[in-house]
């Protein structure tokens, strides 16, 4: 297979388990969120979340099985379901644990901003398909967007407790934003074949938004501190040992089904 | 407690009570809806929140069984279709508990009712799911069995009670339907599965049966909700309703229901069943079913852990209102 | 005259020992509820907006959104309202009679009052 084509491959990967992993951690909300309204809308998230995923894995299923001429052929469901910690190439911010209601908003806030203007970009991808996915999640993102950034704001501008609360919650994810700027060579491959994301463009217009929601909330945006990566290239956090035994489940125990 | 102008609950003083409810009898009989500001008999009312919270506490409740298996779904699309059917389950509380308002009592006073352990809800979901089948089963006869009662409840006399029920009647049509496929693709599948599907159906079979309520025999008083037009079908009508239906679809599966005793009536024009265990029945309605505690725990924690970004909330939204105020 | 019921019903699992209590005046908690909003949705460009049903929020930006998540979830809408659920000011059902009746015998406010003649085609 060509080397541009495992990129091509590993990019979707990346982008699929991005949109998965993140649905798979929103989704235990469901039943749990602090009113029903606020259940209906995560839950609106991890649907569309979930949308993504699908459409990611299915061209990567499609790519692997057009250049694979001997082997099995693929499905979305294997590629989800069937591959092992060190194969998921989502960023470490998607698996961190939920923690409170805020720590969740900010972590889609945070994650949102990132996929609003990465996808930004992927629809001009000179991949079809891909700025085809793109076109399509970015409606999806814009709302969640929004949604999310009202909810910083409001709870960092809240009351004294949830603004305390917010504090911590920037505390425990601001160490995993920083990946989410550092290209994995898949990446940059497919930046310089004009098909990815130019990540230090990202970063500029993903701070400002983060500056400008941020300083509404009433929260400041830490100092340098330690980056925290590894995800993209299949070093993950503990966390997605639990996260996985769950997803994975079914199909590892009843391996070969119709579902 | 949030009491607002459109849906005070007026009590009318000026005629005798008699003749007033006389009045009420007789638009109920003729099928006029009664509507949040029309003179009502308090005990109307107050059978009315009872039966809506109740409702409305199922469906929250009910999210738990299988919300609880949106983590282990087995594709990318039952994970989609299981987390879309959990929350229309939220929706479905929520319009519930919208209509239980209109009657003067609040969400939070409900929801506080609720995780007390002292209000009621259906004991189907104090039992525990424990396969994927379960998903299939639970689509299948516990979905089934609410729909019967839904239907019927879309004819309620109470107006805010039967606009839920019909929005609520639309959105579920999909969910008996997903259960019934879960199932009918596992008895399509390998021995294990469809071991796993007979085990489903057996468990939730009985259950579901309790759902339909006591017997109508056990009841000893007049039955004031039928004369209300609340309820328009009795316990035992519907339940029959739902065996015969149930009974014949089970046959496309290529299962079978738990029942020795189950066999169609030619004279009847409907199928026999076996007794249903009424002690088992009691205890789980006492609390003493195997998820009673669990389920209200989760609930509690879900309620209780969300009272600082409901206030944080309202004290953004304060914030707000002053602001542009003094803009 | 309304007798007791003792009948069990789908939605009234416990209707002798209903355990809850119905006294709505009783507060169990301190925490104020988010205001009752109602909802009004366009389902397509040139309709009214219809009344969907309704829900709480903390404020109008939070209504519209939980609107949306909650009312359009299936295609059903293009366009929300949304106010406040105590802004709403209503007839009373008591005065219904004196309201609404006096419009009855005004027939001749409907086309159908009219006789045309036959030769008179579309009007």
């Amino acid at each position: 297979m060509p080397e541009n084509m495992l990129s091509k491959i590993d990019y979707c990967l990346h982008l699929a388990d991005n949109a998965l992993i993140l649905c798979h951690k929103n989704a235990a909300w469901c039943g749990h969120a602090p009113s029903p309204e606020l259940d209906i809308a995560l839950t609106n998230i991890s649907l569309d979340l979930i949308g993504q995923a699908r459409n990611f894995y299915q061209y990567a299923a499609t790519l692997i099985n057009e250049n694979n001429a001997k082997g099995d052929s693929v499905t979305d469901d294997h590629l989800a379901f069937l591959r092992d910690v060190n194969e998921f190439k989502n960023c470490l911010l998607t698996e961190i644990p939920n923690g409170d209601w805020g720590q969740t908003m900010l972590r889609q806030f945070l994650f949102s901003n990132y996929q609003y203007f990465l996808f930004q970009q992927l629809i001009n991808s000179k991949d079809e398909q891909i700025a085809a996915i793109a076109e399509k999640s970015i409606k999806e993102t814009t709302y969640h967007l929004r949604w999310s950034s009202e909810w910083v704001i409001r709870l960092g501008d809240g009351t004294p407790e949830s603004h305390s609360r917010m504090v911590h919650a920037v505390q425990e994810l601001w160490p995993y934003t920083g990946e989410l700027f550092l290209p994995a060579d898949y990446e940059m491959d497919c930046l310089k074949s004009g098909i990815g994301a130019d990540l230090e463009l990202l970063k500029k217009d993903w701070w400002n938004k983060t500056h400008e929601i941020f300083s509404e909330a009433t929260l400041s945006i830490p100092g340098k501190s330690f980056v925290q990566d590894g995800g993209k290239y299949g070093k993950h956090t503990e966390n997605m040992i639990p996260l996985l035994t769950e997803l994975q489940y079914m199909q590892r125990a009843y391996p070969g089904c119709e579902w | 407690m949030q009491v607002n102008a459109l849906f005070l609950y007026t009590q009318r003083f000026d005629m005798e009570t008699d003749a007033i409810e006389k009045i009420f009898q007789q638009k109920i009989d003729e099928e006029i809806k009664i509507e949040p500001k029309d003179w009502m008999p308090e005990k109307y009312r107050q059978t009315l929140i009872r039966q809506i919270s109740q409702h409305a506490h199922s469906e929250i409740v009910g999210m738990l069984p299988e919300g609880g298996w949106i983590k282990y779904a087995p594709t990318l699309k039952r994970k989609a279709i299981l987390i879309a059917k959990v929350q229309d389950e939220a929706g479905h509380g929520l319009y519930l508990y919208s209509a239980a308002e209109t009657l003067g009592i609040d969400y939070l006073t409900m929801m506080e009712q609720l995780v007390s352990g002292k209000a009621k809800y259906s004991s189907i979901f104090n039992y525990p799911s424990l396969s994927w089948a379960d998903m299939g089963a639970i689509g299948w006869l516990v979905d089934g069995a609410a729909i019967l009662n839904q239907v019927m409840l879309c004819r309620t006399s109470y107006g805010p009670y039967a606009r839920a029920m019909v929005r609520i009647c639309k959105e579920e049509s999909f969910h008996q339907r997903q259960g019934f496929d879960i199932l009918y693709t596992l008895s399509q599948g390998t021995d294990e599965q469809k071991a796993m599907c007979q085990d489903a159906i057996n468990r939730w079979w009985w259950p579901s049966l309790m759902m339909f309520g006591p017997k109508d025999e056990a009841s000893t008083h007049s039955d004031q909700s039928m004369n209300w037009k609340i309820k328009r079908k009795s316990n035992d009508e519907l339940r029959g309703q739902f065996v015969n239906m149930i009974a014949e679809q089970v046959k496309v599966l290529g299962m079978t229901l738990p029942d020795p005793d189950l066999k169609w009536n030619e004279e009847k024009n409907s199928y026999d069943f076996g007794e249903i265990n009424w002690d088992e029945f009691w205890n789980v309605v006492k609390g003493n079913g195997p998820c009673n505690k669990q389920r209200i725990e989760a609930r509690r924690k879900a309620h209780e852990g969300g009272t600082w970004v409901r206030e944080a909330a309202l004290a953004y939204a304060d914030k707000k209102k002053n602001k542009s105020k003094a803009a | 005259m309304i007798k007791l019921i003792r009948k069990f019903y789908y939605g009234d699992y416990d209707s002798t020992n209903p355990g809850a209590s119905l006294n709505t005046n009783e507060k169990l908690s301190e925490e104020t509820s988010w205001p009752l909003w109602e909802i009004f949705v366009r389902s397509k460009q040139g309709l009214d907006h219809k009344h969907v049903g309704s829900l709480h929020a903390a404020d109008a930006a939070m209504a519209i959104e939980n609107a949306r998540d909650v009312y359009t979830r299936r295609n059903e809408g293009i366009s929300i309202w949304v106010v406040q659920s105590k802004y709403i000011h209503a007839t009373n059902a008591e005065d219904a009679d004196s309201l609404y009746d006096p419009a009855n015998d005004k027939t001749y406010r409907h086309p159908t009052f009219f006789d045309l003649p036959d030769a008179v085609k579309h009007m």
